[in-house]
């Protein structure tokens, strides 16, 4: 375990909530085919997302590729617009803001990107990249501003005297550096993480986990860290939410979440993930999910995931699960499914259909 | 997988990570084009063309002064034959002369000025509106991007010489009218493809870092996507050029361009057309001072683009270095 | 795809209105007086008033341009004072000319650029290829007009020294009257339009050719065994021909309009010569008909490419 507070209850760690997300719903309007197309299609990349970002924790945020969790991070950080919902920072609602009422909320919050190549500008010197956040906001000039870059860099483990080099001569590692730096240059109390080590060689994956562990302590930062890796978020958060097709269907601490899942779809992550530790499989049941992933565009009816659910009942098809505490658990956790799983349940039960 | 060494020993490591090299300074992508061009024999040849034309132009003054034959000036003894034919190159007249008796080789040098004044110039109009026009409507995309495209359209598919006549029939030819009229029809090929390069740079995650750190549109669009535009700005700025000096020399020579007396190669060819029969270097000498201009102008932005983008097809120049 | 074509004929109409208006606004709102402009200068002052009352140009504005709108779509240009005859009729008598001038130019252009690029792609780096490519930046540097004037000295003036007639120095024979002097007295144009024109198409499909021969397709039809000359021609022309089709219906569009510069040089009574002559006659409606006409042209040169296009392009995906 590479993280201090890792083994107590993430609840203990401190319960503020920094963050709070409530119905947050971002839908990306489609081109209308044929002249004349009805009405108008949407992406429903985000479909009414509620959660709570404590402060100092590290919530991990999980799913297969396009269940839009890289959208709800573009939420969060208001590079999108929200369809609707509300998103809010300590008291202050910030979904609304208009962009110059946005920028003290900006500062507080920055954003690590997953790709260490798109997300430089490759014609731009490292330096004047870090100390961007200080000249888009008028801060720091001259001098100052390069020693504050220059410490930066130290901060995440650059060389300050690379200061004039341009991304291009960094190894995807250390551009990753190079964005944190630059995330963390306003000195923000939230960070959100898009998949900040996914683009990675797994040797480089762990130094810069341990370089987040080590900066959240150093700082006091708070982290939301997307992930499509199982193992990754593990190792980093202290709470996971899983995410499938723009809902949020189940969350809890890591270790609960781990040894102990409920929804469906959790546990069919699980399994498919490599586990570094054999224990935690049980028995080898590698669960294998049939079909495609459905259209966010069309969602299926009631449970979206029932269709590739093999828990599925004939209500999962018509009422649409709530993420809420289940009486089988104590404490603080939540999934949305009406049929959730007990403790080392397998996943094929001889659930009757309740009449 | 495992994730158990120490974080520091790691971070230790990382900053070992970069290959050890002696520079700290970069190089610019730049300063790598122009390393590029300095090794191109043939960009070295049309530079050092163009730098001769340019110096020659500046020159033509003095010229003039050690020949003792002004621009608009008419040796009607000296300069024409008895029965009012040019006279033909020779010591006094290098160039020989033309119709009025004027000095061909002056003529073709101040020719130089108005040719490279209304090439530079009107590019420089039409690179800056191109610009700023396409990456407007490149970043800005939506209604403000259906409208300024569809204008680049227009403008675009306009016949663009006979409107060029129209606009002269209205404000009267002048140098003036003569660059408008050039940057005008210009400028949105310019712009179309610094939108077409903004469509796919904005999508780039680092327009979304600048905006995350509080980056406004104005210096988004200035320091984050129009250093990324450049490159194919410069390259077509450079192809516009020669292209510019065709477009002038073309007007003049229709008599719509730069009026005379004033020298340039349009109006000088313009003028020896009725010549061309006594007089070929009334016709030569301006017609290979244009065509030398021209031709080392393509050839030079055949090499810029060959210097931004190795991987291309060269236009002009079969030959791998 | 039909909705593709009524947006792209709905564009085309919106430029030809906007021209139109342009046009409209330059002549009509400028601070000149129409009138007087037309009229000519030795005009009575009650000619003057007479044009004034017929061009309409004492009623309000708008219900004057409402007016010009309506004859320009009827096909009514106005009326040329100088010349004492409708645009129509002058177009009408200058269009053969640039027609014969535009498609002989044409057929020459599309067969030596063509022909030049693709050999030139297909052996880069070859004597073939370093010509071509010096041929293509010699004539793209070259203006029309230069190029027109040499011509003119050397095959012309030359020839005829030597006593061989084979080029006019200028005029114009219709085809009608006689189709071996009409090619003739066209040679010398057809030969300047061709040669710079075709600069840019051994360009467009030099490039072409070559990017579509280093695609995975074309190196997969080779692996399946197909004949290197069946390739090149079957699959590697077809898709490299795409560009050059465009540009072939705009530069046939745009000089449809006047080829002013060729006919300048050679003296051939086109659409380019009415112009020139209008615009140091100050012969306003002339000029407005013929920009109208030449936009026009352009239009309708760019809408047939967008089909053709799109037809193609249908092909490509088929094959």
């Amino acid at each position: 375990m590479t993280r201090q507070v890792a083994g107590e209850p993430a609840s203990q760690v401190v319960a503020e909530p920094l963050l709070q997300l409530t119905d947050v719903v971002k839908h990306f309007p489609l081109r209308s085919s044929g002249m004349l197309a009805g009405k108008r299609e949407y992406l429903r990349a985000v479909d009414g997302v509620s959660l709570e970002v404590r402060r100092g924790e590290t919530l991990g945020l999980v799913g297969e590729t396009g269940c839009g969790k890289s959208t709800l991070a573009r939420c969060i950080t208001r590079l999108y617009e929200l369809t609707s919902g509300t998103v809010s920072f300590g008291s202050a609602d910030i979904s609304r803001l208009s962009a110059r009422r946005l920028r003290p909320y900006r500062r507080k919050m920055q954003m690590v990107f997953q790709d260490p190549y798109g997300s430089l500008n490759p014609r731009r010197r490292v330096g004047s990249i870090i100390a961007d956040p200080f000249a888009a906001n008028g801060l720091a000039k001259g001098a100052e501003r390069k020693r504050k870059v220059q410490e930066l860099m130290e901060l995440v483990g650059l060389n300050p005297e690379h200061y004039n080099r341009f991304p291009a001569e960094f190894s995807g590692g250390q551009r990753q550096r190079i964005g944190l730096a630059r995330a963390l240059a306003l000195r923000p109390e939230v960070v959100v993480c898009d998949e900040p080590v996914s683009a990675l060689d797994v040797s480089i994956q762990a130094q810069i986990i341990n370089l987040l562990a080590e900066l959240q302590d150093k700082l006091g930062l708070t982290y939301i860290f997307i992930a499509h890796d199982l193992s990754v978020v593990r190792h980093a958060s202290d709470r996971i939410a899983v995410m499938y097709l723009g809902r949020i269907v189940e969350i809890a601490d890591t270790e609960d979440l781990f040894t102990r899942p409920r929804h469906p779809y959790t546990k069919a992550l699980l399994s498919a993930a490599p586990t570094p530790d054999p224990d935690l499989v049980n028995d080898a049941e590698r669960i294998v999910l049939t079909g495609e992933v459905p259209s966010p565009v069309r969602p299926p009816s009631g449970c979206r995931f029932h269709p590739r659910c093999p828990r599925a009942q004939s209500r999962c098809h018509v009422e649409d699960p709530v993420l809420e505490s289940k009486n089988i658990d104590e404490g603080d956790r939540a999934v949305a499914c009406h049929f959730p799983l007990a403790d080392g349940e397998s996943m094929m039960p001889e659930l009757k259909e309740p009449s | 997988m495992t994730l158990t060494p120490p974080a520091t020993a790691e971070a230790a490591a990382a900053r070992v990570e970069p290959a050890a090299v002696d520079t700290i300074e970069g190089r610019s992508p730049w300063q790598l084009a122009f390393v590029r061009l300095r090794h191109d024999r043939v960009a070295v040849g049309s530079s050092a063309v163009i730098c001769l034309i340019v110096l020659l132009a500046v020159l033509a003054p003095v010229v003039a002064h050690l020949l003792g034959h002004g621009p608009n000036q008419q040796f009607r003894t000296t300069g024409l034959s008895a029965e009012g034919i040019p006279v033909g190159p020779g010591s006094t007249f290098l160039f020989g002369t033309d119709d009025l008796g004027r000095d061909v080789l002056v003529r073709v040098l101040y020719g130089a000025r108005i040719s490279l004044l209304v090439g530079v110039v009107a590019s420089g109009l039409a690179v800056v509106l191109g610009v700023i026009i396409g990456l407007a409507a490149g970043y800005f995309s939506g209604a403000v991007d259906t409208v300024l495209s569809r204008f680049m359209d227009v403008v675009l598919s306009l016949p663009y010489l006979i409107f060029a006549i129209a606009l002269v029939s209205l404000l009267g030819p002048s140098l003036m009218v003569s660059v408008a009229v050039i940057a005008f029809f210009s400028w949105a090929s310019v712009g179309r493809i610094v939108r077409g390069q903004v469509l796919s740079i904005k999508e780039k995650e680092f327009v979304e870092a600048a905006r995350s750190v509080g980056a406004g549109h104005l210096r988004i669009m200035f320091v984050d996507i129009l250093p990324n535009v450049l490159a194919p700005t410069i390259v077509y700025a450079t192809m516009l050029i020669p292209l510019s000096i065709v477009f002038e020399s073309t007007l003049s020579f229709l008599g719509i361009g730069v009026l005379p007396p004033t020298a340039t190669w349009g109006n000088m060819l313009s003028e020896s057309i009725a010549y061309y029969r006594v007089a070929w270097w009334f016709v030569a000498f301006p017609g290979l001072a244009l065509l030398i201009t021209t031709m080392a102008f393509n050839l030079l932005g055949d090499c810029v683009r060959d210097a931004f983008d190795p991987r291309g097809n060269r236009l002009f120049v079969a030959v791998e270095d | 795809m039909l909705r593709f074509l009524v947006r792209r004929i709905l564009f085309g109409a919106v430029v030809l209105w906007l021209v139109a208006t342009a046009v409209f606004a330059m002549y009509f709102i400028a601070p000149h007086d129409v009138a007087r402009t037309l009229a000519g200068r030795q005009a009575s002052a009650e000619t003057v008033a007479a044009i004034r009352h017929n061009l309409g140009l004492d009623r309000p504005l708008l219900v004057q341009y409402g007016s010009f709108l309506w004859k320009a779509l009827h096909g009514n240009l106005g009326y040329s004072y100088t010349n004492s005859q409708p645009v129509t009729t002058l177009i009408g008598q200058g269009l053969p000319v640039t027609a014969s001038l535009v498609a002989g130019g044409a057929i020459l252009w599309l067969v030596i650029g063509v022909s030049t690029g693709v050999l030139a792609s297909t052996h880069p780096r070859s004597v073939m290829d370093r010509s071509a490519t010096a041929f293509s930046l010699f004539f793209y540097s070259m203006p029309t007009f230069l190029l027109g004037e040499v011509l003119l000295l050397v095959l012309f003036f030359r020839l005829h020294l030597s006593g061989i007639d084979w080029f006019p120095g200028a005029g114009y024979v219709a085809l009608t009257e006689n189709p071996m002097e009409w090619a003739r007295h066209l040679l010398l144009p057809w030969l300047t339009i061709a040669l710079v024109t075709a600069a840019t198409y051994v360009r467009l499909t030099r490039g072409s050719m070559l990017d579509v021969l280093g695609e995975d397709y074309i190196r997969t039809a080779r692996a399946k065994g197909l004949s290197r000359r069946r390739v090149i021609y079957r699959h590697g022309l077809r898709a490299a021909l795409t560009p050059v089709v465009t540009q072939f219906g705009i530069d046939v569009g745009t000089l449809l309009g006047g080829a002013i510069v060729t006919e300048n040089v050679f003296g051939l009574p086109g659409l380019g010569e009415l112009v020139m002559t209008a615009l140091s006659k100050q012969d306003l409606p002339t000029i407005i008909g013929l920009v109208l006409l030449a936009s026009a042209f352009v239009v309708v040169a760019n809408l047939v490419v967008d089909i053709l296009y799109s037809v193609l392009d249908a092909r490509v995906r088929l094959s």
